[in-house]
């Protein structure tokens, strides 16, 4: 394993999120084992790994949905806030976007993502507004801003939730398995609308099973098993070239299938 | 049956149930919320109190609760809600406010219960949605919470109302003169009406609960919030 420091894609930008012997458990469960990963702006890393390695469990550390026990996690080189008005604030600057899109299902899908910028960012809501629609148009869901979650199909609702994150104009943004809950014909429209934020220049940290978006999207591919990161690379030399026996077995199986 | 209705103006005694409900459920709502928000806090002595809170007046019967406030607030403490100088009627709206407080502290308890019902109808990931846009504990609360919270919780608050309504009789304990007393005045005078009397009433109640329940359910389901 890599020196996270000195990890592929050093050569983006500066280190964005850098977490440091990151461990936690639940009860006896060591979920995560003295994680070590540095994020560099602009970058899109991918985390990969069977059920149960710990990859969700990292995501939600990173913006403290999960609490940790021992290590660091720091974001612009500021240490995550425990709690409070602080950890709010940098919560705004961390967008989140989940398995189960969690939009709030008593507001209008315009209301969704107007909710943050308004009462967050103090915007005005006529600006707010228009930020929305562009943003609504730019995942495809423009027409359907008047209606409620419930009325959406679930890939329209996790365009929705991306675009709701991207209202509070995130320096990061974080994927936890987007498309886990969807249909297989809506995963491609979700996919699309993050492959062209990744080109977009959007820091990105995605946990997801679609190799697919791992080999044409990501920067740098993490491996993840038994709450430790085993392998990182970029994905040509991972999906190729795997060095660890983990990474072999997992990969095999995907193939045979 | 008209005739006895007139004579001892059943509909003004009902119509003091109806002020007292009223009034009692308004701010047992605000109470209730406030408890409610208490119990949800991330803040433990404030979980504390709320569920202490709860616990006390849950328990306490309505009758010992109201008859404190008489004796104990009013007569012992002095506390007074309408002025007592040239107001012939003091001692009625005394024990009216005497009253409504009595039914506010009680039935908050039970309403701020069944916001915490309303609230267990939301599924975890919404306060999380709410958290991750950078959201406060007050605002996930206002915006996010509590608002599905009522939705989620129209029923059992709905429930809270009809005891409330049925539970304002108690008020008499502290000399209202509403449809309990006026009902003891009339079985007094009228004891070969007993059986009637006691419909009267019992109608009357019904026509004042079953709308609740109706409307409740209506409520409930037009504002359900879809998921």
């Amino acid at each position: 394993m890599t020196d996270s420091r000195e990890s592929p894609g050093t050569g983006l930008g500066a280190p964005l999120v850098v977490l440091e012997d990151v461990n936690k458990h639940f009860g006896d469960l060591h979920v995560l084992k003295d994680i070590n990963l540095t994020v560099h702006e602009g970058e899109v890393v991918v985390v990969i790994g069977p059920s149960g390695s710990g990859k969700s469990t990292l995501c939600r550390t990173i913006n403290r949905l999960e609490s940790y026990e021992s290590g660091t996690i720091t974001i612009h080189g500021d240490e995550l806030p425990s709690e409070g008005k602080a950890l709010a604030t940098l919560r705004a600057d961390v967008g989140m976007v989940f398995q189960s899109f969690n939009l709030f299902s008593h507001k209008t899908i315009l209301e969704n993502v107007t909710l943050g910028p308004i009462k967050v960012r103090r915007k005005k809501a006529a600006e707010a507004k228009q930020r929305a629609m562009e943003l609504l148009t730019r995942v495809g869901v423009e027409h359907q801003a008047e209606k409620y979650p419930a009325q959406l199909s679930g890939g329209q609702q996790q365009r929705v939730a991306i675009a709701r994150s991207l209202a509070m104009d995130p320096t990061v943004m974080l994927f936890d398995e987007p498309t886990s809950a969807l249909d297989p014909e809506m995963i491609n429209e979700v996919l699309d609308v993050m492959t062209s934020l990744a080109k977009s220049g959007m820091t990105m940290i995605v946990v997801t099973h679609e190799m697919g978006f791992a080999r044409k999207a990501a920067d740098r591919v993490v491996f993840m098993s038994d709450g430790a990161i085993v392998e990182e690379n970029t994905p040509e030399e991972f999906f190729t070239n795997p060095q660890s026996d983990r990474a072999k077995d997992f990969l095999g199986k995907l193939l045979t299938h | 049956m008209l005739e006895l209705i007139e004579q001892f103006n059943v509909l003004g005694a009902f119509w003091l149930n109806i002020r007292l409900a009223a009034v009692s459920f308004v701010l047992a709502m605000v109470l209730g919320t406030v408890i409610a928000i208490l119990r949800l806090a991330p803040v433990s002595v404030l979980n504390w109190f709320g569920a202490t809170y709860v616990t006390l007046l849950r328990n306490t019967p309505l009758t010992l609760i109201i008859v404190f406030a008489n004796l104990g607030l009013w007569l012992q403490l002095g506390i007074e809600f309408v002025p007592r100088e040239g107001n012939p009627n003091f001692i009625l709206e005394n024990n009216f406010w005497l009253a409504v407080l009595g039914l506010t502290v009680y039935h908050a308890a039970f309403i701020c219960e069944a916001i915490r019902s309303g609230v267990n109808t939301i599924p975890v990931g919404q306060s999380e949605a709410a958290r991750s846009i950078g959201l406060g504990f007050g605002q996930s609360l206002r915006e996010v919470i509590l608002p599905q919270a009522f939705r989620g919780g129209i029923t059992p608050i709905g429930n809270v109302l009809i005891a409330l309504i049925k539970n304002t009789t108690v008020a008499v304990a502290i000399g209202n003169r509403e449809i309990a007393y006026q009902m003891r005045n009339m079985m007094e005078f009228r004891p070969d009406a007993g059986i009637l009397i006691f419909l009267i009433v019992a109608i009357g109640f019904v026509i004042l609960t079953l709308p609740v329940g109706l409307g409740t359910s209506w409520l409930s389901s037009k504002l359900a919030v879809k998921r």
